[in-house]
């Protein structure tokens, strides 16, 4: 009698749901198949995406970190294998380069009501991407470790060195610095950061010609180095993930982290309350004697395949809005940095919101910026530990980035 | 066996390899005389949630039209292979007009890519298959004369780090190394040393490196050492024995030459998997001080967002070369054994 009964409610359960998704979501039929990377935020948002599935609607998702090596092919084939690409700044460029999505105006006008305007992303005025979340790094650091030194809390890299000293010479801590100074992305990153934070320009403008090597590289470098100083003997190979243990078990009292990662640092409920308890978040912090804060703004947004019916298009479409409705982002506040209309800052996005407001520059949409960043991590690892000069490793950059761009055909 | 009744017998085979091993490779090579089309940029403004900018972009429309017509992209012949990023002939010619000396010339060479790599790479095989070998060898004797109810569990035990993945091993390593790892605060400790790290000096990475790689390439020596012993003849060791050779010189004249062509395998295998040591730099983040010719393709392939397929294809077919040079010695001799037997 009780299995019975059991399973008359799963059956009732079944017929119930998909009725109710499909109402909710609005769609009639179609595919939709979502590639995106693997973190928290996008579960959310792919779950939601989720909830349309139907009988008449299928909802699959492949969420890894590899997207971004697999989007390219995924998208190029017709039809394409994912009718969404999740994306960022830095990702969606091959897909434009390839002209792989498709623009969105009609779809943003038929069910886009809910979308605010700084959502949109335009390419030479066609919508080609919906922005969801941003993030950015910026300033963590130890308030009672700092009141203890005697210390302000720091909004310039000069700040973070002199307090750092002082850390170091009170006896409080012997490596008050930590930063992603592992080569690749991370470093290549944090010498964007502060290369912007010194004024600098990326390339001529107007052409694909590198132009980092200049004073404002050089100095980008040497506040790199002197940094490094204050960390652990193994710098070279930190990334965020090596860097939260060290910030619970309190041996790193400054830090510019990812805004994505900052809810596990403040969480009190966490492996380290105490600790969790005394980080404060804050704008990334200034370079120089400049007024915008050395960091680069990013989002994360979708973009629809181009290889693909318009009914796929369509259902792809409304299933990621009902993803990123206006109560997802209320729901699941504390997870991200959202975009969404009504979206209500928590503690952990204090960081992102500062460094937004304080007018950070995004991080570079050009089509060759990728090819520069990858030059620029893979050519300062050897100045960082003091095998050469500045100088050269700025030129070991740019001549690593004409070689990459002369085959890639950006340069002749 | 007649000719014919061999070929029938190899041709399945033959036709795998081809398909499998010989093709692959010559579409790289094909690859990797091609470069991508020059890029048709044009300027538009794009907005997004922190503002509006004017920035280039790719033409698409444009550009599908180059790609229907040469898909492969523009023909290079072997420009892709004498870049900066490979053999850099330019840059080599002018480092060696310009320098004072061998020594700064070859330090100069060694801030190119390519060239880093291929002496770390170089000098990873050249160090960790002669003492992996040895080491195997050692292990081999030592097993082979312990009683008889041990050897099992001995043998499972010496195994391990051949049935370890590469990359998980070189991660558990990399933990212990760390400055508040077992190994690396131990040291720090020993040494009195508070800064040692055996992640950040290029010298203590590469030693780390190499001493990973013969833990890691020991256990296959000592395998086919082991089946090796398990055929050594008996009555030469016994009258060894007679004659008053002590248990060294049995080993250096009866068991060493027994094995001799087991050793040419051995090193035969080893060098070529040597020559492609990829997942320690992976697992130990050493990309900083030590980059192998197989780090290389990898950061071509996926570094960046955008793939430089003809960049990666340029060098494997270097590696393979440098892989049949690496050979070379060991193949002339297997050749001339050979002509000499029949």
């Amino acid at each position: 009698m009780k299995s019975l009964l059991r399973m008359t409610a799963a059956a009732g359960a079944l017929l119930a749901a998909p009725s109710f998704a499909f109402a909710d979501c609005g769609i009639e039929s179609g595919s939709v198949r979502i590639l995106s990377n693997d973190f928290e935020a996008l579960h959310v948002v792919a779950s939601g995406a989720e909830e349309c599935a139907s009988a008449t609607v299928e909802v699959t998702k492949n969420q890894t970190t590899e997207h971004k090596n697999i989007q390219v092919a995924a998208l190029t084939t017709n039809p394409a294998t994912y009718t969404v690409a999740v994306v960022a700044n830095n990702s969606v460029v091959p897909l434009l380069n390839d002209g792989l999505i498709r623009p969105l105006d009609d779809l943003v006008e038929k069910y886009g009501q809910s979308l605010e305007p700084t959502q949109l992303i335009r390419i030479d005025g066609k919508v080609m991407a919906i922005a969801f979340m941003a993030n950015a790094q910026h300033l963590h650091y130890r308030k009672d470790l700092l009141e203890e030194a005697g210390l302000e809390p720091p909004t310039s890299y000069e700040d973070i060195l002199a307090g750092a000293a002082i850390l170091r010479e009170k006896g409080i801590l012997a490596t008050p610095l930590a930063a992603n100074f592992k080569p690749g992305f991370d470093l290549a990153e944090e010498f964007v950061n502060m290369y912007l934070g010194y004024g600098g320009e990326f390339f001529e403008p107007g052409t694909p010609n590198a132009s980092i090597v200049n004073e404002k590289g050089v100095a980008a470098l040497e506040t790199m180095k002197a940094m490094s100083g204050f960390m652990g003997p193994d710098f070279m190979t930190f990334d965020t993930n090596a860097i939260k243990p060290m910030w619970e078990a309190s041996e790193v009292a400054i830090l510019n982290g990812w805004g994505s990662r900052a809810s596990a640092l403040i969480d009190t409920e966490g492996p380290a309350p105490e600790v969790a308890a005394n980080t404060v978040l804050a704008a990334a912090p200034t370079v120089g004697g400049g007024t915008t804060p050395a960091a680069t703004l990013w989002w994360d947004g979708f973009a629809i395949a181009k290889n693909i019916s318009d009914e796929d298009a369509e259902a792809s479409f409304q299933a990621m809005m009902h993803g990123i409705r206006p109560e997802v982002a209320q729901e699941y506040a504390p997870v991200a940095v959202w975009l969404i209309k009504g979206y209500e800052p928590t503690p952990a996005a204090v960081g992102v919101i500062e460094t937004l407001k304080a007018g950070a520059k995004p991080f570079p949409m050009l089509p060759y910026m990728g090819v520069l960043f990858t030059a620029i991590g893979e050519n300062l690892a050897e100045f960082m530990q003091g095998q050469e000069s500045a100088e050269q490793a700025l030129e070991d950059a740019t001549q690593a980035y004409n070689t990459a761009a002369r085959e890639a055909g950006f340069l002749n | 066996m007649p000719h014919r009744t061999f070929f029938k017998f190899i041709a399945p085979s033959l036709f795998v390899m081809l398909l499998f091993i010989a093709l692959p490779i010559l579409s790289v090579a094909y690859q990797s005389l091609f470069i991508e089309h020059e890029q048709i940029l044009v300027e538009v403004e794009n907005c997004g949630p922190f503002g509006c900018e004017k920035e280039l972009r790719i033409d698409t429309e444009a550009m599908d039209r180059a790609m229907e017509e040469s898909p492969m992209g523009r023909f290079n012949w072997l420009g892709t292979y004498a870049n900066t990023s490979h053999l850099a002939f330019a840059e080599v010619g002018a480092i060696w007009r310009d320098s004072d000396g061998p020594v700064s010339a070859l330090r100069a060479m060694l801030n190119l890519p390519f060239y880093k790599a291929l002496i770390f790479t170089i000098a990873y095989t050249f160090i960790v298959t002669p003492l992996g070998m040895v080491l195997g060898f050692f292990v081999a004797l030592g097993v082979n004369s312990i009683p008889r109810l041990l050897k099992g569990p001995v043998i499972f035990f010496s195994l391990l780090p051949m049935i370890v993945t590469p990359l998980v091993g070189s991660l558990v390593l990399f933990w212990m190394i760390d400055s508040s790892g077992v190994i690396g605060a131990n040291l720090q400790l020993l040494l009195n040393d508070p800064q040692l790290s055996l992640k950040a000096s290029p010298t203590l990475t590469w030693v780390t490196l190499f001493l990973y790689g013969v833990w890691h390439a020991a256990p296959f020596s000592f395998v086919v050492f082991y089946a090796g012993l398990q055929t050594v003849p008996g009555d030469t060791l016994e009258s060894a024995m007679i004659d008053g050779a002590s248990r060294w010189e049995r080993v250096r004249f009866v068991v060493i030459p027994h094995l001799m062509p087991l050793a040419t395998f051995i090193a035969l295998v080893q060098l070529m998997d040597n020559f492609r040591v990829f997942e320690p730099i992976i697992g130990f983040s050493a990309a900083a001080n030590a980059t192998s010719l197989s780090y290389l393709i990898y950061n071509d392939l996926r570094g960046s967002e955008t793939p430089l397929f003809g960049s990666a294809a340029a060098t494997s077919m270097l590696t393979i070369i440098g892989v049949v040079i690496l050979l070379m010695p060991v193949l002339i001799r297997t050749w001339r054994d050979f002509n000499r037997k029949v």
